[in-house]
């Protein structure tokens, strides 16, 4: 566990590059002669990058397709298209050793504590297996010692080598699915809603911890979850998606305090704020025009179905903003013209022909 | 039950005026006990818990799993599963009379018709084979003794009242044809089928997303101003409680630790595991530095610790927490506190983190 930082990249480097990345799942019709009809396009045109040592927070609600991206960056899926670069090589088209090579680096942590354990193996033995796969990594004799170690690491007590996964709390679990991540010493963590099904006094310490071991192991996390505070507190970047696509990409700073997304605008301020002064603000917000005021924004009607998007921009068919060209053109993820060279946090990129600021509480 | 004995004097509920008509409180529950006969023992899932909701007001329990939360509003609705589980001890007082005390068939009429429940997962609470028109028409048919066509009807105008778009044809679907944020709508449409005077609400969006919560809650929250109904919110999630609740009512281990009006205990929690549940939001202001977290883990009900349940991982704990039961004492007015050292903890927070 203490060879951490391995080959001589800098830090800032871009480790994984996502370039057009697309998922379609296939919809059929007819049982002996299958034809396709359709396609559920859960992930449309994606691309980021992920650099050494950072995390990139991903947003965005069910059926955006964010887990899909995880699991096209482990190669659990196979992507219709589009490149994933690790260290410049394309693994989205590896298999057998190379791939098995790639994904000693690349970990992943699932959301949900309770199905992702087997419940017939020990701890010692979840946490272990990684190392029958990989038995370059520790030598069969080692490797009791090596999965102490990492029930150590994540704040279990390793005398808990022998126990089963429904003798450990929602937390503790978390913390086992974390030291099986763990085990190879990767690159990249993928954790997909690791902490949404934990209670709130349980959720702290499991971002703790995660925070902890990327200083310890300049780990670099791709962090997906739904919960945007937490979000906000663990990532360096954050990245918006909506039915599949980017909407956009920023530094934390610019996306939680600078939207010029709609959506984003949208979704922050559906966020419900532990504040109950909020409460009056915003009904005051409320008062002068949803889209102008600092009032919450309500999307109306439900997210569209991937089998069949909106032409153009995707979110247009929920957007106040939406015009002809919406409907036409694709607004590309690229820094909209009017921020750019601006110098201000609103210089990120964001796919909106019509990207704007919200008036914020400081200008207001 | 023998060491609560001596607290429940203390914890008595406020004196009502007599006969008071319009302070009476709509639902008041009173010294609750329920536990679970299980094979492993007796779980002690609620443990004397008070709480009262007037008309047109919004409670809100906040509590992690475990805390007792919705056992207690199970067994206010008369729905908690029977065996295993019992109520021990209290009285559960609704417009007036003991629901405890009343029959089977004397309560079926009032659950569904004065009182109503929206749960957290409407796919899973709505029947598969039935059309949605079928199941919000049957609440008129078993209740009012409607003819189908009358009730079909009234489902369709239900329908268009919880916002659901082209109610008349939706009406023949199933609960799979609708998206999640519809079918919670269905479940808000059947709980205010029949303009009930109370409504829980378990975890009513916890399943849903954010842009899909704010509309749901706003609905919830108009239907209740609309209809002055009692809502009692069950929930996790600090953000919607503040966004919505009246009062607070925190549950730890089966009790009641603090009860406040929202905006007291956002500005100063009055018990430790408050303040916890608080620190450990992410703020902006803090990025970068550790999350607060609360140590250790919610008790097991099966053993919950001698004293007060929160002591093992509670920063202030001496001596005494781990003897004595705190009772609820109270803070102000409006305000109660289990905690032995509640002036302190509640002196406390108004020093070090004075943010605006």
């Amino acid at each position: 566990m203490t060879d951490t930082v391995k080959g001589a990249a800098p830090a800032g480097e871009p480790i994984l590059q996502v370039r057009n990345l697309v998922k379609h799942f296939p919809l059929t019709r007819g049982i002996v002669f299958q034809k396709q009809v359709g396609a559920v396009k859960a992930v449309d045109g994606i691309s980021f990058d992920l650099h050494r040592g950072e995390t990139l927070g991903i947003v965005g609600e069910s059926g955006c397709g964010k887990s899909t991206v995880a699991k096209l960056l482990m190669n659990l899926e196979r992507a219709t298209s589009g490149e994933v670069f690790y260290k410049g090589e394309d693994i989205t088209r590896l298999s057998g050793r190379a791939l098995k090579a790639v994904r000693r680096n690349i970990q992943m942590v699932f959301q949900d504590p309770y199905t992702s354990l087997n419940p017939r193996m020990t701890v010692g033995d979840i946490i272990g297996e990684p190392f029958d796969i990989h038995p370059e990594v520790a030598p069969k004799g080692d490797r009791r010692k090596r999965v102490q170690e990492l029930l150590d690491v994540v704040g279990l007590n390793p005398e808990y080598v022998n126990r089963y996964p429904h003798q450990f709390s929602g937390g503790q679990r978390q913390r086992i699915g974390i030291a099986r991540g763990l085990a190879l010493n990767p690159e990249i963590i993928i954790c997909d809603e690791p902490v949404s099904a934990l209670d709130v006094s349980v959720q702290a310490q499991v971002v703790n911890l995660m925070e902890k071991l990327q200083d310890e192991f300049g780990l670099s996390y791709i962090f997906i979850a739904h919960d945007l505070s937490i979000v906000r507190h663990i990532s360096d970047r954050v990245g918006v998606m909506y039915l599949g696509r980017m909407a956009e990409i920023g530094t934390d700073a610019e996306i939680y305090e600078h939207p010029t997304h709609p959506y984003t605008q949208a979704l922050l301020s559906a966020v419900p704020v532990p504040d109950p002064q909020a409460r009056e603000q915003r009904a005051a917000g409320a008062d002068s025009g949803a889209a102008a005021g600092r009032g919450r924004i309500i999307l109306s009607g439900d997210v569209p179905s991937p089998a069949d998007p909106p032409s153009g921009c995707r979110f247009r068919t929920r957007c106040w903003k939406a015009q002809d060209r919406c409907a036409q053109e694709q607004p590309l993820l690229a820094v909209p013209e009017v921020f750019r060279g601006s110098g201000t946090p609103a210089e990120h990129e964001s796919a909106c022909h019509f990207a704007e600021e919200r008036a914020t509480a400081e200008a207001a | 039950m023998s060491t609560s004995g001596a607290t429940d004097a203390v914890m008595a509920p406020e004196p009502e005026p007599p006969g008071g008509g319009e302070e009476r409180p709509l639902l008041d529950v009173r010294n609750l006990h329920v536990e679970f006969r299980t094979r492993e023992g007796i779980a002690k899932a609620v443990n004397g818990v008070n709480y009262s909701v007037h008309a047109g007001e919004t409670l809100a329990v906040l509590g992690e799993s475990g805390s007792g939360k919705s056992v207690t509003a199970q067994a206010v609705m008369g729905i908690l599963d029977s065996p295993p589980g019992f109520i021990t001890q209290g009285e559960v007082v609704f417009q007036g009379r003991d629901l405890l005390r009343m029959g089977g068939e004397e309560r079926r009429k009032i659950r569904g018709a004065r009182m109503a429940m929206i749960f957290q997962d409407a796919l899973s609470s709505l029947n598969p084979v039935l059309s949605v028109g079928e199941q919000l028409g049957e609440m008129f048919r078993v209740h009012q003794g409607l003819s189908r066509k009358e009730a079909r009807a009234k489902a369709i105008e239900l329908m268009e009242r919880v916002r659901i778009p082209a109610a008349r044809e939706r009406v023949k679907q199933y609960p799979h044809q609708f998206s999640g944020g519809m079918r919670q709508r269905v479940m808000i449409a059947m709980a205010m089928a029949l303009e009930p005077e109370l409504i829980i609400a378990d975890e009513p969006t916890t399943a849903l997303d954010v842009t899909v919560q704010a509309q749901v809650m706003d609905l919830l929250a108009e239907l209740q101003r609309e209809y002055n109904m009692g809502l009692i919110l069950i929930t996790h999630d600090l953000g919607v409680v503040a966004d919505v609740a009246d009062k607070i009512a925190v549950m730890y281990a089966g009790r009641i630790v603090e009860s406040s009006p929202v905006h007291d205990i956002y500005r100063a929690p009055a018990h430790p595991y408050t303040r916890g549940l608080l620190d450990s939001i992410p703020r902006v202001d803090l990025k970068g530095q550790e999350l607060y977290a609360i140590k250790g883990l919610p008790p097991n009900l099966l053993h919950i610790p001698p004293g007060c349940a929160f002591n093992p991982r509670c920063p202030r704990a001496q001596e005494v927490c781990r003897t004595d039961v705190p009772p609820l004492y109270r803070v102000n007015q409006e305000r109660a506190s289990a905690c032995h050292f509640w002036k302190e903890t509640l002196d406390d927070d108004s020093a070090p983190s004075g943010d605006a």
